[in-house]
């Protein structure tokens, strides 16, 4: 590699997976107060699939940084980042707003040029809007090629090979530097943070800003929820005893 | 401003373009199904076939008022090179943009969202008027409609959610586009490696048989589920517990993060039924469930539900329908 890599890792923090989210009152989002938050589990796979490149090949990573755009509270998943393997760390404080992919993308391009990163890393979406944008509108603003759905990568010479999920089963691409890839659910297994490694991670660099040290006042948001509903409920169904009456009542609704 | 709004009035309020994805002249069923999403927005509706093998096809497409197709083929649909060719159609020409939420769709439409200063809408499941649209969020586990302010709607559509457009005799109009545009960056296609299954396709089967964890070893899931899956000529699924176990390929995966089915007849065998799963199979018309666990959540959504032991159960049902 003729240039060393310069990884950029954005997390996001998002209501935990094991949990079944509620919808709030007034039917305009979910209810967030007093639920578990964590890091999105495949944010979580592109900064194990950082590391993991970093341990193998020391010699081609200069450094992993991590940055995440969310509340105050966010700071808790870059820790976590950082205890794990990352080597510096951004927060952008937005305080509660939503922030759409768009404008995420927009505010990460930023990050990148003012880290010079030639490789961003993200997840393939985040559990909680379920978008699938981030890392596809990245790469287009900064006009780098994408690999998303990644389930395996490898770096040999200058170039990235990547092996993507696709309907259907896989293929591979290979691109030069600098690329965005979006990570997949198999690509790894994320490692747990020691606690010495959480220790540690305290004196680790996090560096917090706000909007205006971007240049922007407000989020430009496109989209207005209008609301936020549960969906329709199945009627409940039956327990059959056996294949026989298994198979009558498929008959019965006429199935089969 | 002025000339703004004069801009604005100028233009049809609704022209929608439709990218239909295929290979080889037949077009994707995910295809059909974004066609019909766009219809309810109104014509006129351009399909775009970046592939001219499918112009043909397209040109037959009930709702679909003019094909476009370009000179050569975008293998493999490289969002590099699809993308800026997308916005340069666009771009003042049309007011809504359709693609299926296929892994072709989520990878080229946030690019040329980028590429317009437009948010898209991912994987919408209704719409409600022109800028209106109703999207799960939450792993399905709520509806969001969203309002979009953007000038021009981009948007992938859950092709479960929409009947596919039919065929009609009568074929519309095919125009060549002259329309280039280069990234001036690309990755490079090295090689793919595709599922050859006789069954039919996952994402459009009217039945899907399923297995989970519970068939403990790729042996049994391959004894238990293919018969039952031939004899009812349903497509193969599997849960992610049972891909990361190595009993199927991970194509065959249903759910938040593999495919979105919503078949007529859903059989579900050894899996539990987690969030991740059901988000993506709670929307079949009938869910069987077949589990030794009677406490599995599964069976809160199932229409029917056996409890029992799959060994027995999966080879007499085989037998018996």
């Amino acid at each position: 590699m003729s240039s060393k890599l310069k990884i950029l890792v954005p997390v996001k923090r998002v209501i935990d997976y094991a949990i079944k989210p509620r919808i709030n009152k007034t039917n305009t989002g979910i209810e967030t107060k007093g639920v578990k938050f964590s890091i999105n589990p495949f944010c979580d796979i592109a900064l194990e699939e950082s590391i993991r490149l970093k341990e193998k090949t020391p010699e081609l990573v200069e450094n992993i940084h991590a940055v995440s755009i969310g509340p105050t509270k966010a700071q808790d998943i870059l820790r976590t980042a950082l205890a794990k393997g990352a080597d510096t760390s951004t927060l952008i404080d937005v305080g509660e707003e939503t922030v759409e992919p768009l404008q995420v993308a927009k505010l990460l391009k930023k990050v990148v040029e003012d880290k010079q990163s030639n490789l961003v890393v993200l997840g393939k979406q985040a559990i909680d809007d379920d978008s699938n944008q981030t890392g596809q509108m990245l790469a287009g603003l900064l006009n780098w090629p994408q690999a998303t759905n990644a389930s395996k990568v490898e770096v040999k010479d200058n170039e990235v090979f990547v092996t993507r999920e696709i309907d259907g089963g896989a293929d591979v691409l290979k691109a030069k530097l600098p690329m965005v890839i979006t990570v997949d659910l198999r690509l790894n297994e994320p490692r747990y943070a020691s606690l010495p490694n959480i220790m540690k991670a305290k004196k680790k660099p996090l560096e917090k800003l706000k909007l205006k040290d971007f240049g922007v006042d407000s989020i430009d948001n496109r989209l207005e929820v209008v609301k936020v509903e549960e969906p329709p409920a199945r009627q409940a169904g039956v327990k059959v005893e056996n294949v026989d009456q298994l198979v009558e009542k498929l008959r019965e609704l006429k199935v089969l | 401003m002025i000339f703004k709004r004069l801009f604005s009035v100028t233009r049809s309020l609704r022209d929608s373009l439709v990218l239909i994805e295929g290979s080889k002249g037949q077009i994707n069923p995910a295809s059909l199904s974004t066609v019909s999403a766009a219809a309810q927005i109104g014509e006129p509706i351009t399909a775009l076939v970046v592939d001219p093998s499918l112009a043909d096809g397209a040109a037959k497409v009930e709702g679909v008022t003019k094909v476009l197709k370009t000179g050569k083929t975008y293998d493999h649909y490289l969002s590099e090179q699809v993308s800026p060719l997308l916005k340069q159609l666009i771009d003042g020409k049309f007011t809504h943009f359709f693609i299926s939420g296929s892994s072709v769709g989520k990878s080229i439409l946030p690019r040329l969202g980028a590429l317009l200063d437009v948010q898209p809408l991912s994987d919408i499941t209704k719409v409600i008027d022109a800028k209106t649209f109703t999207r799960p969020i939450y792993a399905g586990n709520a509806l969001a409609t969203v309002k979009s302010k953007d000038n021009v709607i981009l948007a992938s559509v859950r092709a479960s959610a929409f009947a596919p457009a039919k065929e009609q005799d009568a074929a519309v109009s095919i125009e060549e586009t002259t329309t280039q545009a280069e990234s001036g960056n690309s990755v490079e296609f090295v090689s793919e490696e595709l599922v050859t299954s006789e069954r039919p396709e996952l994402g459009s089967a009217t039945r899907v048989v399923a297995g989970g964890r519970g068939l403990k070893s790729k042996e049994t899931f391959d004894a238990l589920i293919d018969p039952l899956a031939k004899k009812l000529n349903a497509a193969i699924g599997a849960s992610r517990a049972a891909v990361d176990s190595g009993f199927c390929d991970n194509s065959l995966q249903v759910g938040q993060t593999g495919k979105i089915v919503a078949p007529e007849l859903y059989f579900a065998i050894g899996i539990s039924g987690a969030i991740q799963h059901l988000a993506g199979m709670k929307d079949a018309k009938v869910i069987v469930a077949i589990n030794k666990d009677p406490e599995a959540p599964i069976f809160n959504v199932a229409d029917i539900g056996l409890v029992g032991d799959l060994d027995a159960i999966v080879p007499e049902l085989t037998e018996k329908i």
